[in-house]
């Protein structure tokens, strides 16, 4: 679904360069637009530390996620008020998700998932806000988030079971002669994880919020007989809010399921 | 953001990339995008583990606990529930034994009673009636004495009305024999 939404967001920014030229035609659509990274105090150079709408938001992630988990958890209630049901919820959704994905032993990995589905989720529901900026539709946060997952579980694995972790690559359930076949296969298998773990996330969140912004060009383009892409804004923004919740879980089940590899690394 | 800035601002950018081209393939800003978001996850990884991840899990755990012990609470005051059940029937059972004991107790005495004033009664009916078989005995032995004179002196004065001589032994003897039977 996640792919096939992506090509067909493609296509309709393609399209709508193609007809809606902005140079020539009133009528300008920049579904791109919203994804532009800006200073935030003006100027026009963008160096590694300036502040830009990418600090705004991940900021503002940084304060829901305090607000949900610790100012919502902060009445340590018996009887859970409602931020403090949310708060246990993603509590248990992560910590049973670990225990039972990757084991046991892995509980020592709980925090470090449970930031990176905590960031994941609420910068996806935050960038759901009209106007605002989606930090997880870029490549280079998300590249980075798959990369910290990818890096740690070899790590983890090298220090956890030595060259043993390279059986991984070495399918000894097959025969003989294969062996070496499906040795490059897994290696090459390996090493792409990283790659569709990243480009999944952000293509998803991209190509949802591309269309939804299509869908307003459009709209603003027929003025007040605009039904049609109003009832298309609707309905693909649910489909985004269920996008927004998947795609966080399924980078972080996915990070389990690597992370098993590193600590379990037989076939 | 002014769609003003990110005219002017990324003017190179969009001249790179057409005006449609994607913000995420602009390598100028990654270095910004990734320096913020290690601060970010840094940051959100401190509060996750020093704060809110051990208070969540306490609160859990308490929440465990004080359930645990309510059920162990529970477990108790249904125990002592059943206990004070039992306890219950046991008065009721022994209650009821009890009565029974009274009320056999009290038969039986009633019956002893009764027995006895039965048998009082009896023995004064068989001694009324032996006192009365006695008089009756008498009242009879004294008619048959009477019918013994009578007919001695019938049979006498018959005899003598017959011309026969008056043997009073002979006429006693006589009427004595017919008597008998």
């Amino acid at each position: 679904m996640g792919k096939l939404f992506f090509y067909v967001a493609l296509a309709l920014v393609l399209v709508s360069g193609l007809v809606f030229a902005p140079e020539t035609a009133g009528l300008a659509i920049h579904p791109m637009e919203q994804f532009t990274v800006t200073p935030l105090f003006g100027g026009d150079h963008i160096a590694w530390y300036t502040p830009t709408n990418v600090t705004l938001w991940m900021f503002l992630a940084v304060v829901a996620i305090i607000g949900l988990l610790v100012f919502g958890s902060s009445n340590r209630g018996i009887v859970p008020s409602r931020a403090q049901s949310v708060a246990e919820l993603a509590y248990g959704f992560i910590y049973k998700m670990v225990e039972d994905v990757t084991g046991k032993d892995a509980v020592k990995f709980f925090p470090y998932i449970m930031t990176l589905f905590m960031f994941i989720v609420t910068a996806n529901f935050l960038g759901l806000i009209p106007m605002s900026f989606t930090t997880t539709s870029h490549f280079a946060v998300t590249a980075i988030l798959a990369m910290l997952v990818f890096v740690t579980v070899t790590i983890t694995g090298f220090v956890l079971h030595g060259a043993k972790f390279l059986g991984l690559f070495w399918v000894s359930s097959a025969p003989l002669a294969l062996r070496p076949i499906l040795a490059i296969i897994e290696l090459i298998s390996y090493f792409v994880r990283p790659v569709s773990h990243c480009i999944r996330l952000a293509g998803n969140v991209m190509a949802g919020h591309a269309v939804l912004k299509v869908f307003a060009g459009f709209a603003g383009a027929l003025g007040a007989g605009a039904f049609l892409p109003i009832f298309a804004i609707t309905a693909v923004y649910a489909l985004e809010v269920l996008v927004a919740f998947i795609q966080a879980y399924v980078f972080t089940i996915l990070t389990c399921v690597y992370l098993k590899d590193a600590l379990h690394p037989s076939h | 953001m002014a769609s003003n800035t990110a005219d002017t601002g990324h003017g190179a950018a969009d001249a790179v990339h057409g005006s449609s081209g994607m913000p995420q393939l602009d390598f100028s800003t990654y270095g910004n995008q990734i320096f913020w978001l290690l601060v970010t996850l840094v940051v959100i990884y401190l509060i996750l583990s020093r704060v809110a991840l051990p208070r969540i899990a306490a609160i859990l755990n308490e929440r465990q606990g004080t359930i645990t012990n309510d059920l162990a609470a529970a477990e108790d005051l249904k125990a002592k529930a059943v206990e004070a059940e039992n306890a219950y029937n046991k008065a009721l059972a022994d209650a009821r034994a009890e009565a029974q004991r009274i009320a056999a107790e009290t038969r039986a005495e009633i019956q002893a009673g009764v027995d006895e004033a039965i048998a009082k009664a009896d023995e004064e009916i068989s001694a009324k009636a032996a006192e009365s078989e006695k008089a009756i005995a008498e009242i009879r032995a004294g008619a048959l004495e009477s019918v013994k004179v009578v007919a001695t002196d019938t049979a006498s004065a018959l005899v003598a009305a017959l011309g026969g001589k008056d043997d009073a032994d002979a006429v006693a003897a006589a009427v004595a024999k017919r008597t008998e039977g």
